[in-house]
């Protein structure tokens, strides 16, 4: 199933402090999180999440080695609570990358999509089988192919479920 | 792809109770083996906030109601420091940790890893977890270690021509004869960084110093393994370490790595020593040695932390915490606290500090203009009596 956003576009190595300082750590609600996302790299992004335009869907497009630094599942819990519809990259630091996909963020690595954005371009998108199209620039890419694992805590709606069903069929 | 059986999980006060929070919503009220997995208060602590109170309140009762232990106040100090002091890690276990620092126990032989909240949890409930087996990369640093170089030094040099994401989903391996050289403290604290080069763990094999390290607090059966000869390697890099300069990261960047003397003389607010990176006690002898007998440049606060309360009470042993105090450092209990901008030392609107942790990205310690500058205690220690960034070997002549 497709998804629609606008582009975002980030330079390399943004790191979850860059995505969610450690100041705002001491709470777990997504909500508040979501209102802090990216408020150091771009302090605007957040304030503009809140309004009625801003809600609408955004495509993050980021450099290289997105989500570098710490293991704060808060990064992604807050782009996806300031309304971010997927995250593409050049490429992805592991942990952040493990922690997107557990919680259900699309996180998709392609260098061809994450070179060619500017922000504001019109960005369709589908996990599976991992097709991304730029409608302002008529292109089509395809995005590096996720392990079978990773296919699974998707399709199951989060690393969680698929535990569930886990522990069921131990039991 | 492989499903592995974990040996010791381990998650803090900022990722437990995200961790707490998913177990529940899916209905979990099990832990796989509790005897398995520590928590530690080590964030925000001693509680910064209400909120940040609130969350060790979460990590409690879980831990309570499961029989998990919990490591806090003078029972606890900073993961990476405690775990291993504590004989919790030995060589051949395969340790996740909710945490990115959790590679430091590559020092001691462990395959170690950071994960997210989630990931702890589903390996709380399961007692296991899926891995990708990371391809291994080499870094042999030839060599001796001269006087005031310490493993921060080697790790930052490392990062400084590899990049920070030099080792992303690899294994590093560190060897050499100046690893050999390296004390376990040193050691830890190469691990501990791997991550800032992005990758999945630091390794050093055991040898016997990690034997002696490791039986003198654990009673813990082990076993030890080395990479044959055989061991196949994605990328090898050598380094040379003989008159290496000591080294800085310059903001905003692990990666930013400058010789001191290229630095020196940029004028500092703030020094920090401490944090899981190098809040051991090798680090505190070093930066006492450089204190003792002179003081901190006044207009520049100097902030001491060692990392566990262990740590601390040793320092307390050997005098260092009064000659700190005398220097007119401030020592502060155990805490993660200034290294990640949390309490205990946050920086203002364009401030500058050099710090001994691990991270100096845009906004870490504090207000998004200001500046951090990562490196060695020795160097931190030299700075904080300059009041600017100081090559710390003047005050380290002879044997050290």
């Amino acid at each position: 199933m497709s998804q629609m956003g606008t582009a975002y576009v980030v330079g390399d190595n943004i790191d979850t402090d860059l995505i969610i300082p450690a100041r705002y750590l001491n709470t777990i609600d997504p909500a508040e999180l979501g209102r802090h996302c990216f408020e150091d790299l771009d302090p605007e992004f957040a304030k503009s999440r809140s309004s009625a335009k801003g809600r609408e869907g955004v495509v993050v497009v980021a450099g290289r080695n997105f989500g570098c630094g710490s293991s704060r599942e808060h990064a992604p819990i807050s782009l996806k609570a300031a309304g971010v519809q997927c995250v593409i990259a050049k490429s992805f630091a592991r942990i952040f990358f493990r922690n997107a996909v557990n919680i259900g963020l699309p996180v998709m690595q392609c260098e061809e999509a994450a070179e060619v954005a500017a922000s504001g371009d019109e960005i369709q998108f589908d996990l599976f089988p991992g097709t991304i199209r730029n409608l302002k620039r008529g292109e089509a890419y395809s995005a590096k192919p996720l392990p079978e694992s990773m296919r699974e805590i998707y399709s199951s709606g989060g690393l969680m479920n698929y535990v569930k069903r886990r522990m069921a069929e131990r039991s | 792809m492989t499903v592995t059986k974990i040996d010791l999980l381990l998650a803090n006060d900022i990722t437990a109770p995200i961790a707490i929070d998913e177990l529940e919503k899916a209905g979990i009220d099990a832990v796989h083996d509790p005897s398995g997995a520590v928590f530690v208060a080590d964030h925000m602590v001693p509680a910064k906030d209400i909120d940040a109170a609130n969350l060790c309140v979460k990590m409690r009762a879980f831990a309570r109601r499961h029989g998990i232990t919990l490591y806090e106040g003078g029972w606890g100090g900073i993961e990476h420091a405690l775990l291993p002091e504590e004989g919790l890690v030995a060589p051949g276990m395969f340790v996740v940790g909710a945490d990115s620092h959790t590679c430091t126990y590559g020092a001691v032989g462990c395959f170690a890893t950071g994960v997210g909240s989630t990931d702890f949890a589903a390996a709380l409930a399961l007692g296991e977890l899926w891995f990708r087996v990371p391809e291994s990369m080499r870094l042999t640093f030839n060599g001796s270690i001269g006087g005031g170089l310490m493993g921060k030094d080697l790790i930052l040099n490392a990062i400084g021509r590899i990049g920070v994401d030099g080792a992303t989903y690899r294994a590093m391996e560190f060897e050499g004869k100046a690893i050999g050289e390296l004390s376990m403290d040193g050691r830890l604290t190469m691990c501990n960084m791997a991550i800032e080069a992005g990758a999945k763990s630091g390794i050093i094999a055991p040898d016997s110093k990690t034997a002696d390290y490791v039986r003198a607090r654990s009673r813990r059966p082990f076993q030890t393994y080395a990479s044959g000869p055989d061991a196949q390697y994605v990328e090898t890099v050598e380094f040379d370490v003989t008159g290496m300069e000591p080294q800085v990261a310059l903001p905003h960047s692990p990666g930013n790595v400058r010789p001191v003397s290229e630095v020196a003389g940029t004028e500092v607010d703030q020094v920090v020593i401490g944090s899981c990176t190098n809040g051991r006690m090798e680090d505190m002898r070093i930066a006492a040695r450089i204190l003792k007998g002179r003081a901190v440049r006044e207009g520049l606060r100097c902030i001491i932390i060692p990392a566990t309360h262990g740590i601390y009470l040793r320092a307390l042993g050997e005098g260092l915490i009064e000659a700190f105090a005398r220097a007119k450092a401030i020592v502060s209990t155990p805490t993660c606290g200034p290294c990640l901008g949390m309490h205990m030392g946050v920086l203002g609107e364009g401030e500058v500090a050099l710090s001994t942790t691990n991270r100096n990205f845009i906004g870490r310690m504090g207000h998004r203009s200001s500046k951090v500058y990562l490196a060695s205690p020795a160097t931190a220690a030299a700075t904080a009596v300059e009041g600017k960034v100081a090559d710390p070997r003047r005050y380290l002549q002879g044997a050290w």
